[in-house]
């Protein structure tokens, strides 16, 4: 390879370099996999203490119009309308068809008109052409490479933050409020990537590393990379976008039924609403499920699943190895009728047969910090 | 007294008259990172040089382990099995893989030398 590619780098990038970590090219950044404790090591530690994880790749934006909820609405299924201030909520954003062009998360901040968007890195310049052309007119989406993401996950990290912002432990998960933490201004939401309690902190770029550096500061956190993000959010069963959901697969056989708002159900407006609310219904031919392979070795995205007369009936959209439970995990598409709990399986791994079993998910039970009255 | 030789895929062999021991050297498995999973070949079967002998997964990747040399398994390190993370542990030591009968001790001689290894994998 003689063509060098120019990797996008994150505010926190001479840390990561400080730090020591492995970094690797991903989404068209230039992102720490891993620093020297190492993979297993950060996973365990986001489970029993708490983890830092820069995620500034991820697209930031703010949605401006006279109804930004309203107007999204025409592009993905979540109650937005709905949506209290304060609070933040899941989201989908669908194509003519009704597959997912992206699943984002969308805050509506206390006395602000604007929604906040927070997108996947590799589909954000994507994502706000997509809004911009198909609701030109009745919104404009104001992108923010200015900001910095980090996120804060764990069961310390309530404990963490709050010494860091003076009430921020009051939230509880999904709610979202403007906040100085370490003096410094901040959009903080209670939500993350881990199935664990935590944080997602907004900040601008130029004060990242001052957060970080105070973050770190604490003994209970240590700098978590990419591989231990990915089996984490293995683990709690969520979707990562490009590999478990896609422009191919749908809300409905995805299991992210829970993302279509009940008003949105009946009331529909969202792109292909009768298909999905058909599969909604009716059920769908193949569905998304959690795997346990029998033995020790893993399978990998794209690994096939066979029945055991070995038809083939599915693939592996994510899996590997998930640290707290000391034993393999997957997740994947199957026809329906394999898609119970406990239904035996192989998987095809290295041309053997590979028993395996249906499971449910999330493989850790999640352990947010929800509030009394949503 | 026994003599290691390297590959360029990151494999050391250690032979002793004409049974070689195979692992993976450190270089490979901070490449690697965590290991949680190892496939050792079973006693009997026989590799090609250059042959897919064995695998190893981190929590991120799955690799192959080349047979560094032609040759027939004589033992495989079934401890891997329950306890992977020897291989991070005692890379060149504990956390050995198979051993080789050689079927051309030529072939063994024309790999790298501890030093002209440590050259090679520093160098990329």
């Amino acid at each position: 390879m003689t063509e060098t590619q120019t990797l996008l780098r994150t505010p926190l990038h001479a840390l990561h370099v400080e730090l020591g970590a492995k970094l690797v090219p991903f989404a068209g950044y230039e992102m720490p996999v891993q620093y020297p404790a190492g993979v297993l090591k950060e996973h365990l530690h986001t489970r029993e203490k708490a983890g830092l994880f820069d995620v500034s790749h991820m697209g930031q934006a703010f949605l401006h119009g006279a109804d930004p909820a309203r107007s999204l609405e025409k592009l993905a299924p979540s109650d937005f309308i709905g949506l209290k201030e304060g609070r933040q909520r899941y989201g989908l954003l669908l194509n003519d068809e009704g597959g997912i062009k992206d699943d984002f998360m969308a805050s509506r901040l206390i006395g602000e008109a604007a929604l906040y968007l927070v997108v996947n890195a590799a589909m954000k310049e994507s994502d706000f052409a997509y809004i911009t052309e198909r609701l030109a007119g009745e919104l404009t989406v104001e992108p923010r490479p200015d900001r910095a993401l980090l996120a804060l996950q764990g069961p310390a990290a309530g404990a963490v933050l709050e010494k860091l912002s003076p009430g921020i432990d009051a939230l509880t998960f999904m709610q979202v409020i403007r906040a100085k933490v370490a003096g410094i201004d901040a959009i903080v939401g209670r939500t993350g990537y881990t199935g664990e309690d935590g944080f997602e902190i907004s900040i601008a770029g130029s004060d990242t590393e001052k957060l970080a550096r105070a973050l770190l500061a604490d003994p209970d956190v240590l700098p978590i990379g990419l591989g231990a993000r990915d089996s984490l959010r293995v683990e709690a069963g969520l979707c990562l976008y490009g590999h478990d959901i896609d422009e191919t697969t749908n809300p409905a056989e995805a299991g992210l039924i829970w993302a279509i708002g009940k008003r949105r159900k009946l009331e529909k407006g969202f792109p292909a609403a009768d298909k999905i609310m058909a599969g909604v219904l009716n059920g769908t031919a193949r569905k998304r499920v959690g795997i346990r392979p029998d033995g020790r070795a893993p399978a990998r995205d794209g690994t096939e699943i066979a029945d055991k007369s070995g038809r083939v009936i599915g693939t592996i959209t994510s899996g590997g190895f998930g640290p707290s439970l000391n034993a393999p995990i997957a997740m994947g598409y199957v026809e329906t009728a394999f898609a119970a709990d406990d239904t035996e399986i192989d998987l095809i791994v290295r041309g053997k047969a590979l028993p395996a079993r249906i499971a449910p998910m999330p493989f850790v039970p999640n352990r947010y910090k929800r509030g009394t009255a949503q | 007294m026994s003599e290691t030789r390297y590959t360029d895929q990151h494999e050391w062999i250690s032979l002793e008259g004409d049974e070689a021991t195979v692992g993976i050297t450190r270089f490979a498995t901070e490449q690697l990172g965590d290991v949680v999973f190892v496939d050792v070949p079973e006693v009997g079967k026989s590799f090609a040089k250059g042959a897919e002998a064995a695998v190893v997964e981190s929590v991120k990747a799955a690799s192959e382990v080349y047979a560094p040399v032609a040759g027939t398994v004589t033992a495989g390190n079934y401890a891997l099995g329950d306890d992977p993370s020897l291989v991070n542990a005692d890379p060149e030591g504990a956390g050995w893989f198979f051993k080789l009968r050689l079927a051309n001790k030529a072939e063994f001689e024309a790999l790298m030398t501890k030093e002209q290894y440590q050259e090679f994998a520093t160098g990329h």
